[in-house]
């Protein structure tokens, strides 16, 4: 969970900051697009790189889901006859949303690569570039909103994530542990602001 | 005060439980909640029932036997043990619901009495050091530095209530295990079978059915003695340093 969790993490912030490009207009963006799929040329093949990155990625969310599985499946065993009342003392909205978050971004996942990567389910359809499926998709409302709350899902996600994961690494302590906390929540704000940004923006024409 | 009581009443392992209601008056708000569960049993003996069976032996909060769902938090409202709580945290016509701890690995007796052996396997896996016995040992011939010495100490407190597994939402006894890890690791006397301790003891944990940790910290906040969180992160330093150093894991 940990370490497949640092790689997302690691991930997402480079994806952020790609999409950021958006920002500087369709060339660069595009040009950032194609410059990913060359990334290594000449001494590496076309989407060498790439798919070195997208074949990492698929290992580690198949082991993160593996684990989570194994944790829910444990989780049912270990309390077969369930509370009449239980109360929550201190958990937090993220820590207790992990499941079933996670359950909505995978969905998300799928959504989100047959829409900006793939095309299939974007109005620009599949021949067209990365900057004219982004401001063509964005433009929907319902598209925005769907990305707003799989993104706040995904925040919440990263939250939980960054504190649990420095636990479950033996990096915690008293001492740290609300720093820790602090910097998980104060993380997921950034990074998840940083992803809304796009999507609003051409909502509201400021990408065009 | 006047209560009324939702109780968990199983005759048997083997029989279905349910909840049942009781009526109880003239509750003192100085009585403890045993003392006040020992007025329902006086008074479903008087009148030819059969009473409720739960566990308590100290009553001073520190053997760790009592240990209820109250309300459906772990020893109540409170943070301590269920025999240091009194009835003045609650209110005269409150309906309090008194659950046993649900686990898998805590297979209720009868009402609301659990088997917490589970507890001592885990302990016997690894929460031990074997040391040679005797006379006491010359205090200043094995120095333990002062913060080492109040942090094993904090985790030693644990008195094996098995409140952190029945507030765990996964149904973990992670907390438990990571006391007796921290309480043993941070000491020189710990050190010899450090790593094997944690990989038995977190084996043994996960085979007598008790969940895997989340780390959501329900378990610290319910806790009596206070055991943080941080027993759990120094548990996982042990378990990875054991697994590097050539550990070969059992679960």
């Amino acid at each position: 969970m940990a370490v497949t969790g640092i790689i997302f993490v690691l991930y997402l912030i480079a994806h952020m900051v790609g999409n950021l490009k958006a920002f500087a207009g369709a060339e660069t963006f595009n040009n950032y697009s194609e410059f990913l799929r060359e990334l290594g040329e000449p001494i590496l093949p076309r989407l060498t790189v790439l798919t070195i990155i997208r074949v990492v990625l698929l290992v580690a969310i198949a082991t993160h889901i593996w684990a989570a599985v194994s944790l829910w499946r444990q989780a049912k065993r270990a309390r077969p006859i369930g509370y009449v009342t239980k109360k929550r003392v201190q958990q937090s909205y993220a820590s207790r949303t992990m499941r079933w978050g996670g359950i909505i971004l995978f969905l998300f996942i799928v959504w989100h690569i047959l829409d900006l990567t793939l095309g299939a389910v974007n109005p620009a359809g599949r021949d067209s570039l990365p900057y004219g499926r982004l401001v063509e998709g964005f433009q929907n409302p319902v598209v925005v909103i769907w990305y707003a709350v799989a993104l706040i899902v995904l925040g919440f996600h990263i939250r939980h994530g960054v504190w649990s994961a420095t636990q479950s690494l033996g990096h915690s302590n008293k001492r740290r542990e609300r720093a820790l906390n602090v910097f998980a929540t104060a993380f997921a704000v950034v990074l998840i602001g940083g992803y809304l940004l796009i999507p609003f923006s051409v909502l509201f024409g400021i990408i065009d | 005060m006047q209560l009324t009581l939702r109780v968990w009443r199983q005759p048997s392992p083997a029989v279905k439980g349910k909840m049942a209601n009781y009526h109880l008056t003239d509750v003192s708000p100085d009585m403890s909640f045993l003392e006040m569960l020992d007025v329902l049993n006086e008074q479903l003996i008087l009148s030819g029932e059969d009473p409720v069976a739960f566990d308590h032996d100290c009553r001073e909060g520190i053997c760790g036997s009592c240990g209820l769902m109250i309300n459906g938090i772990a020893h109540g409202p409170e943070q301590t043990t269920t025999c240091q709580l009194h009835m003045r945290s609650f209110s005269d016509g409150d309906t309090i619901d008194i659950e046993p701890w649900r686990s898998g690995g805590f297979p209720v007796v009868k009402d609301l009495v659990v088997d917490r052996s589970a507890f001592d396997r885990i302990i016997s896996a690894g929460g031990f050091i074997s040391a040679p016995t005797g006379t006491a040992p010359e205090a200043h011939a094995t120095p333990v530095p002062k913060v080492d010495a109040d942090a094993a100490f904090d985790a030693a407190t644990c008195i094996g209530c098995g409140a952190c597994v029945a507030a765990c939402p996964n149904g973990s006894a992670m907390l438990f295990t990571a006391a007796k890890v921290t309480h043993l690791g941070l000491l020189p006397q710990g050190q010899p079978e450090r790593d094997s301790r944690v990989v038995r003891m977190v084996a043994q944990q996960d085979a007598e059915d008790f969940g895997g940790c989340t780390n959501i910290g329900e378990c610290s906040a319910v806790c009596p003695k206070g055991i943080s969180m941080e027993t759990i992160s120094r548990l996982n330093h042990d378990l990875l340093g054991a697994l590097r150093a050539g550990a070969v894991p059992t679960s």
